[in-house]
């Protein structure tokens, strides 16, 4: 099914939810997608507690308490959340613009607005020969179905939250799980370190520290693997499956493959509308460049402020856009539910 | 003003004067050095500023902090020298350091 609307946005970042405020005010509804499983982009995943001291009237403020007030200020428009997913491809179809994104939505559009920061969060690949074949194929960096993992040998690499989470989650239902950690000091909530050391006494989870992934190996799954003790020791371990948390990494992926124009990592715009060298494609926030560009949280404001204009004018062509102020509108104060 | 140099991992050397108080990051992305991404923008967040610090010049480094510790575990070829350049401030003490700038980052 083709979802139609008057905006799509990629990235739920601040920016990418001012957005979302912006094209609400004028009447324009959107769909937001985003690679990771929570609204708040960068804020949330990097620095939730984070102060920021430069948003405009708001003298101190945290990664999360940003985002609050964002999805606060967003609550009366017509929007919709797609996590989890990347936008694939992108594809022109007469004036409009149809995306299809990695769980296979598909939406059609006059306006796309990207709003991707640095890029869409990745999960870190390890340095091994091999990473590629065996990718699904025995080796994961996340747990879509747990029970894919039922009376299997599991090796988790990681010292933080997911990797202790997991741990003790699958050692319900897995024969056995090795907890492998290139330190042995795990970030993650005291209680559930004090779970898995409790659980490791019964050999459920083995836990072994200061070793490092070396190699793969398996016909064609994944069957064993080979990991090297910081002292060199050599050892190998007969496993059915990898799970591997070895954190995010922020990469542009397949909007490198729009024909956009890029300069380093950031997409060229104009600074009249922040449209890029395609027509109906915005790029705003941290992800875009133009002379002068400054990477502040409140530059991508005013670019999205005026992004969505052009928007406003590509989605509705046959009315007149009409600048308005929310302090003495009437019907901006009826969009947002006040009057 | 004190001063830094970078050695890409190719071997071409960037001196450059840093004032006072920026990180050695900062350094690298104002004089587009390249080799250090920063993609989180200093919130030792991200592992993208790696570099190797000059082996007489890492004892002169404040401790490392658990938190870049932490984010250190992510980058590529880690050695003991290995420190993320967002963490590292400048001060008089370190006018003259050296960096060696990894093969790549993240």
């Amino acid at each position: 099914m083709t979802i139609k609307t008057d905006a799509v946005v990629i990235g739920a970042g601040p920016v990418g939810l001012f957005s979302v405020f912006e094209l609400g005010i004028l009447n324009l509804d959107c769909h937001i997608i985003d690679n990771l499983d929570k609204i708040g982009g960068q804020c949330i995943e990097l620095y939730p507690d984070k102060p920021i001291y430069d948003i405009p009237g708001l003298p101190n403020c945290t990664g999360k308490s940003l985002i609050d007030n964002l999805l606060e200020q967003i609550k009366p428009f017509k929007k919709q959340f797609h996590l989890n997913q990347r936008v694939n491809t992108i594809k022109k179809i007469n004036k409009l613009w149809q995306v299809i994104t990695s769980d296979n939505k598909i939406f059609e559009t006059p306006n796309i607005i990207i709003a991707g920061g640095v890029g869409s969060f990745e999960p870190r690949k390890p340095e091994v020969k091999d990473i590629n074949k065996f990718e699904g194929k025995g080796f994961y960096y996340s747990v879509k179905d747990k029970a894919q993992f039922t009376d299997e040998i599991v090796a988790i690499f990681g010292g933080g939250d997911s990797a202790l989470d997991w741990a003790v989650e699958l050692s319900t239902i897995a024969k056995k799980i090795y907890l492998i950690h290139r330190r042995d000091n795990f970030k993650g909530s005291p209680h559930t370190l004090n779970k898995v050391k409790e659980i490791s006494k019964t050999n459920k989870i083995e836990i072994k520290t200061f070793y490092q992934l070396k190699e793969l190996r398996g016909k064609d799954k994944l069957e064993n693997i080979e990991i090297q003790h910081d002292n060199g020791k050599i050892e190998q371990l007969d496993i059915n499956s990898v799970i591997a948390f070895f954190g995010l990494k922020m990469e542009l992926g397949p909007i490198a493959d729009w024909s956009l124009n890029l300069e380093e990592k950031s997409i060229v715009v104009n600074t009249h509308n922040f449209q890029t060298n395609h027509e109906g494609i915005f790029a705003i926030g941290d992800i875009c460049t133009y002379p002068g560009k400054l990477k502040l949280i409140l530059s991508g404001f005013h670019e999205g402020a005026l992004a969505a204009k052009e928007c406003f004018i590509r989605a509705r062509p046959n009315e007149n856009f009409v600048f308005q102020y929310t302090t003495s509108s009437t019907k901006i104060q009826k969009i947002l539910g006040v009057k | 003003m004190p001063k830094v140099t970078y050695i890409e991992f190719e071997g071409k050397e960037h001196s450059i004067n840093l004032p006072l108080g920026f990180s050695i990051m900062e350094g690298a992305i104002q004089n587009s050095i390249k080799g250090i991404d920063a993609d989180c923008g200093g919130s030792c967040a991200c592992a993208t500023c790696h570099v190797y610090v000059d082996e007489n010049w890492v004892k002169k480094l404040p401790e490392i902090q658990e938190s870049e510790r932490d984010m250190l575990d992510f980058v590529t070829e880690l050695k003991n020298n290995s420190r993320l350049s967002c963490q590292i401030t400048m001060t008089d003490q370190l006018d003259g350091i050296i960096v060696r700038l990894p093969k790549k980052q993240g």
